[in-house]
């Protein structure tokens, strides 16, 4: 523990963590209103330190020298082990490893012990997470100091917040999946208790309880993941290690080469325990293919779906806005669920060895952006707009993940890294409004805040630039390279296929993937598009084609709900809430300066990592290339901006954008139109059986029937009217049931998934409960009540031959003995 | 006095309980008798930490064993040692007992001296079935565990202790009827004319002979667990019982049920053990989901507690029937882990019910407001309950779980869906109980814990987190004997 990255890496959680305990301790009644103090502290050491990490991985990443020839271009990550945690020796014996058959992996064979070593890691991917995690918390906790301001659970709130950036932290620098499942369910505690901050009402009670409960079920499947995975490869560490739990990377090193070149390891403990994540098993992709991989991919997603409220585990997002607004911003917006989006990236491997599960992921993330979008379009609550706008960006990160390249996951990171900046923003914007309308956020209720809010209104505009992807601002670049990435996938895809069509009988040999005109040279390792048939790549391309358009049409709906709500907000007539009361301006400099600070780094950042724009470096990219899991695809990887793409989707993002003022600037009425239109308002009123009826009362029908009538065709006229009232209803029926459930009311009821779950699933099961209940109470226990039963009912007979007739007992005897008798008599017969 | 202890850590452990019952029989004084049991207990535990600190987990075998001939004629010996699976189930019981009596301090009213009394028998004969080594002293102190229950429930019991206490005795002797049929079988079977256990477990027994005795074994234990289709009288008997009597009940008296399993089924019967895991499997996966749905159905709170108890029983039996060493070690500590989270679950609602006389979920609401201290904990055991990382039963149910992925993936699927049903019904009950609006005026004037009542509950929630965050010595002091007893029933499971 003496090097620097070690203790940074002890520090980072440490900090909050103390923060939290000290909070907890003195918070009711030293510290009071003075709670807050300890956590900024806290958390602003904790993101020096984070800087600190971020700098000493990025010098050790780029060493020229490695320090072991076996370490060459493996990334570079450091581990460090605090204690162990649970040790069960030899607990499994891996006899049938169900991939590779290299030495190595010939190595893994034989009994494994159950170890978990509670081991924290440094590495790209770790110290980008820290270091935004704790950035954005530290502004948070600056801004809740002044939104919390006077509540009754001062302390409360800040020990939470302590407590859910040391889970945080630790979540996403542990070297272990068992750990990463612990604080997985530690930060969905944190969340479960800040989202019930209020408990006192009923709503944030159940939303509390919901978001737990719809992250079990994620849980469950994460866990069987885990299973499956201890299963198949004997070990749960993210890292390789020596079998004595060494995990210093040179004697690994060692240990590996030693083991490699054939000489039998001196004793059992200082064979390499290869990570299911860690540089040897990447470098020789022993990886499960077939069932088990896309087995444990999807398990691993329906977690990941969970905390990142992915469908169909999505419904609890909105519902936690229940919280206090800086912990919407902290928790549900920027750093927990992003949670299932950093999993997903640290088990790269995993999915790299199943490509299907690599589609299901980036159609359930496009799918889920595309609901979320359609669903915010029509929502009246401001946080929630932004809640279901959090679901549909992190849909996008999780489109690029799906797109199972290197260049995706880096911008599947990159999107997760600027949205934390401009998402955050806009909810401390929200939460600043909220602030100033006492707490009223219903946008019907409020309006024109400009001028009375100034602050708030400029730097929530830069934020909702960013959310639109505005060209040159940070969203801009990062979804404009997850379309990007998705875009190159199937064009790779269906270059493949002219490419064998073209060499039909040489397909073996082609060229690996990838453009001819980016010029890069000889591939290191040939593509495993290679090996797909035709009809593969064919289904493949035609999925991504259509998830490409998908992301392309969300990117509208996003820049357009954005700024519906932005206009909604601090446009058209000034109107305030009477609960606004006093309060009705804008927020005290401490919740202010984060959203300045926020506002600059969400237009900025995108800019200063990626210059690719420019022909300048992809900063963030090659940097998160250093983490191990990824570093076997860095070579493949060539980041390039595409002009066409980011055109077209900045465009996208701009006529979005011109539309949303044209409707919603100004004058309101083109959204009552829009809104009838939607809803098949003008066919329900022109269809409905009244108004059909009604049709006969039309000037011109009756002077045509009564014409009829008076040369004795009033008959004809009289059914041909019933036949068009038949007809008009029949084809009209579709329609008048369709403004149940119109595009408009669909969108507004959420898709009205939440029903759905609760009669399919809910009442259902507690229904079960009930019937189980009785089952126990009446069956199995009247069963046990039946055998109790019976010894009084024996008894009841026989008390009634106790009649007390001396000579009943007497006959009862002789006939007794008689029956002893014959019987021995019988018996010696038998003999 | 110092090598009288070393010598006889054991049977001082057993005879502080008795001489204090014998102390108190002397005395009238009811304040008097109840500081004797505190004592009584306190001591035990303190002897119970230095028998922890001088038990070597290394060793496989029996350690601190004494022996002293009792019935000669039939070779009966008064034997007692302990290894890596009895000490943890000693040390619950030493850890719970004062808990019982801080708890009866105020609530028992009526015959305190008698209650006492009752408390410290039953631990003193807990003690000897964890750590005897002979089959009688284990069977007689068995039954000897059932007549303080009995009482405890029908002389303290709530408005239908007559019949809960009437069912538990009645449950309870027909498993020690088939226990003795179990015994004496085995007695005459092996031929040896002994008793001691280690010595029946080196002989080997037809499969036939092992089948029928096992599956007496099996309906003993069974019903003591309780699996399955014998669970019934548990939530009858929980919920009448007075606190304290929940408390060992559900702490401690469940646990001779798996232990027994441990003890004497796997070590002598293994084949017949590897017959009928399928069936114990499948009962297992059974009582987890089953006692989970039940409990999600209750709107008593006892009840609940009990149903979830069932639930969490068939994790012991689940891990113990996949026969591997991360299955084992799981039930042990699921079984130790349980006794903590739900003796203390017991002890809250037990708080609460002395200050509201309700035990129904719907009598209560938002006592985050009116009882904070009492919420904040109820909250942590109500959280341990389900398994949340970080609190003590995450480890057990991973390591059954682990074990039993290697046996069949569906009985996993199955158990996690037990999982979620736990977190469902517990939440549920939070958000009834503690959340929310206070349910009526009077619910607004309860008050919060007694500095005794927190006394009662933060030694179990330093325990939850502590065993949830560093496992380790726990593990460590199994993992030998657990091993020597994998071995074994491997011997007897078909060649892979």
């Amino acid at each position: 523990m003496d090097d620097s990255l070690s203790r940074f890496l002890i520090l980072i959680p440490a900090f909050p963590l103390a923060a939290a305990i000290i909070i907890a301790i003195a918070g009711p009644k030293l510290l009071k209103q003075w709670s807050h103090v300890p956590v900024i502290v806290a958390l602003v050491a904790s993101f020096i330190c984070s800087l600190g990490l971020l700098s000493e991985v990025k010098k050790r990443s780029n060493y020229a020298e490695p320090e072991h020839r076996l370490l060459a271009h493996a990334g570079f990550e450091h581990v460090v082990t605090l204690w162990t945690w649970a040790d069960v020796g030899e607990a499994y014996e891996l006899d049938k490893p169900t991939y590779g058959d290299s030495e190595a992996s010939i190595a893994d064979r034989g009994h494994r012990d159950f170890r978990v070593d509670v081991t924290l890691r440094a590495d790209a991917l770790t110290a980008i997470m820290l270091s935004m995690v704790t950035f954005i918390s530290s502004l948070v906790a600056i801004f809740g100091a002044g939104y919390m301001h006077g509540d009754r659970g001062y302390w409360r709130f800040f020990s939470y917040i302590g407590l859910f950036v040391f889970s945080m932290t630790m979540l996403v620098s542990v070297s272990n999946f068992i750990l990463l499942f612990v604080f997985w369910e530690a930060v969905g505690v944190c969340s479960y208790l800040l989202i019930g901050f209020w408990y006192e009402k009923p709503e944030a009670a159940a939303a509390g309880k919901k978001a737990f409960l719809v992250n079990r079920v994620g849980d469950f499947g994460f866990a069987l993941a885990l299973f499956l995975i201890w299963t198949n490869y004997g070990t749960l560490n993210f890292h390789d290690t020596r079998a004595d739990g060494e995990t210093d990377q040179v004697l690994v090193a060692q240990a590996m080469e030693t083991q490699l070149a054939g000489d039998a390891p001196g004793d059992n403990e200082s064979l390499v325990v290869r990570g299911v994540v860690g540089r040897w098993r990447v470098a020789a992709n022993d990886y499960a293919t077939g069932g088990v991989a896309l087995a444990i991919c999807l398990l691993l997603l329906l977690g990941a779906c969970g905390k990142s409220a992915q469908f169909p585990l999505h419904v609890w997002l909105p519902d936690a806005m229940e919280g206090p607004t800086p912990v919407s911003a902290l928790i549900h917006a920027a750093t927990m669920v992003t949670a299932g989006v950093y999993m997903v990236a640290r088990c790269t491997p995993l999915f790299m060895a199943s490509p299907e599960a690599q589609l299901t992921v980036a159609c359930v993330g496009a799918f889920t952006a595309l609901l979320a979008g359609l669903i915010a379009m029509t929502q009246y609550d401001l946080k929630r707009v932004l809640a279901y706008s959090t679901v549909s960006q992190l849909g996008y990160m999780f489109l690029a993940l799906g797109t199972g390249t290197v260049v995706g996951i880096s911008a599947g990171m990159f999107h997760l890294f600027t949205h934390a900046f401009f998402k955050a923003l806009l909810f401390l914007g929200a939460g600043s409004v909220m602030h100033a309308m006492g707490n009223v956020i219903d946008m019907r209720r409020f309006g024109g805040l400009r001028k009375l809010m100034p602050t708030t209104h400029a730097t929530f505009m830069i934020g909702c630039l960013a959310l639109a992807g505005f060209p040159l601002l940070s969203g801009f670049f990062s979804k404009d390279s997850i379309v990007a990435a998705v875009h190159d996938r199937y064009h790779t895809m269906e270059h493949e296929l002219d490419h064998r069509g073209a060499h039909a009988d040489a397909h073996m040999t082609s060229e690996a993937t990838g453009h001819d005109e980016r010029g890069a040279g000889p591939r290191p390792t040939p593509s495993p598009l290679t090996s797909w048939d035709a009809a593969r790549l064919h289904r493949f391309a035609t999925i991504y084609h259509w998830l490409y358009l998908s992301a392309m049409f969300t990117a509208f709906l996003t820049a357009f709900y954005t700024f519906r709500a932005f206009y909604m907000t601090f446009y058209g007539k000034e109107v305030i809430p009477h609960e606004a009361g006093e309060h009705a301006h804008e927020s005290p400099p401490m919740m202010a300066w984060p959203l300045i600070v926020l506002a600059v780094c969400a237009a900025l950042v995108g800019i200063s990592l990626d210059q690719t724009i420019i022909e300048g470096p992809n900063r963030f990219g090659e940097f998160l290339l250093n983490t191990p899991s990824l570093a076997d695809g860095a070579a493949l990887a060539s980041f390039e901006f595409h002009i066409n793409v980011a055109g077209t989707s900045g465009a996208i993002a701009i006529v979005a954008i011109l539309l949303a003022t044209y409707l919603y600037l100004g004058h309101r009425r083109e959204i009552e139109w829009l809104r009838r239109l939607m809803d098949f308002e003008q066919f329900a009123k022109w269809f409905d059986v009244e108004s059909v009826s009604r049709w006969k009362e039309v000037t011109w029908v009756k002077q045509l029937h009564s014409g009829a009538k008076s040369v004795g065709l009033g008959w004809l006229t009289g059914a041909l009217g019933n036949v068009v009232l038949l007809l008009a209803l029949i084809t009209a029926t579709p329609f008048l049931l369709g403004h149940f459930v119109s595009p408009y009311k669909l969108s507004l009821g959420k898709f009205f998934i939440d029903e759905i779950y609760q009669l399919l699933i809910v009442l259902p099961l507690r229904g079960f409960a009930v019937v189980c209940y009785a089952i126990d109470r009446w069956v199995v226990d009247g069963f046990v009540n039946l055998v109790g039963r019976l010894p009084p009912l024996f008894g009841g007979l026989m008390r009634s031959l106790q009649m007390g007739l001396v000579q009943f007992y007497a006959l009862a005897m002789v006939l007794g003995v008689l029956v002893l008798l014959v019987a021995r008599v019988m018996l010696a017969a038998c003999r | 006095m110092a090598t009288l202890l070393d010598n006889h850590l054991l049977s001082c452990m057993i005879a502080v309980p008795f001489i204090g019952i014998l102390a108190m029989v002397v005395i009238r004084n009811e304040q008097v008798s109840r500081i004797i049991a505190l004592l009584c207990a306190v001591l035990d535990l303190g002897l119970g930490l230095y028998l922890w600190s001088r038990f070597k987990p290394a060793d496989e075998g029996m350690q601190l064993v004494e022996r002293i001939p009792w019935m000669p004629t039939f070779n009966i010996e008064y034997a007692v040692g302990v290894d890596g699976i009895s000490i943890l189930l000693v040390l619950l019981t030493t850890l719970l007992t004062p808990l019982c009596v801080l708890c009866s301090w105020s609530s028992i009213k009526i015959h305190v001296k008698a209650f006492m009394i009752l408390i410290l028998l039953v631990e003193g004969a807990m003690i000897v079935v964890f750590t005897a080594l002979d089959l009688f002293l284990f069977f007689m102190m068995w039954e000897v565990t059932m007549i303080p229950m009995y009482f405890m429930i029908i002389l303290w019991g709530g408005p239908g202790r007559i019949a809960a206490g009437l069912k538990f005795v009645l449950y309870s002797l027909t498993g020690s009827l088939l226990l003795l049929v179990g015994i004496l079988a085995l007695h005459v079977e092996s031929g040896l004319g002994t008793f001691d256990i280690q010595t029946l477990s080196e002989q080997t027994y037809s499969s036939d002979a092992q089948f029928w005795m096992f599956l007496a074994f099996l309906l003993a234990f069974g019903i003591k667990l309780p699996m399955f289709p014998f669970h019934t009288w548990l939530p009858d008997a929980h919920a009448e019982a007075p606190t304290a009597g929940s408390v060992i009940l559900a702490g401690v008296l469940l646990k001779m049920g798996g232990y027994g399993f441990l003890r004497i089924c796997l070590p002598i019967f293994p084949d017949a053990a590897v017959t009928f895991a399928p069936l114990m499997l499948s009962l297992s996966v059974v009582a987890i989901l089953y006692g989970g749905f039940m409990a999600l159905a209750q709107d008593d709170l006892k009840k609940l507690v009990a149903y979830s108890s069932i639930s969490h029983m068939g994790f012991v039996t689940l891990g113990i029937f996949v026969f591997n060493r991360q299955g084992i070690q799981g039930a042990i500590l699921q079984m130790f882990n349980h006794g903590i989270v739900t003796g203390a679950m017991f002890l809250a609602v037990g708080q609460l019910y002395e200050r509201t006389h309700s035990r129904l979920i719907s009598d209560y609401g938002g006592l985050h407001k009116t009882m904070p201290r009492f919420a904040g904990l109820f909250c942590i055991f109500a959280v341990a309950s389900f398994g949340l990382p970080g609190t003590c039963s995450f480890i057990g149910e991973v390591l059954v779980l682990l074990g039993a992925s290697e046996t069949s993936y569906v009985m996993v699927l199955l158990a996690m869906g037990g999982i979620v049903l736990a977190a469902s019904y517990m939440l549920w009950m939070l958000q009834r109980v503690v959340l929310g609006q206070p349910s009526t005026s009077t619910a607004e004037q309860i008050p919060d814990l007694t500095p005794r009542e927190t006394l009662n509950l933060v030694p179990l929630a330093i325990v939850v987190f502590m065993i949830g965050v560093y496992p380790g010595p726990l593990m460590e002091m199994m993992d030998a004997c657990v091993a020597n007893l994998v071995e074994l029933t491997n011997k007897a499971l078909p060649i892979k």
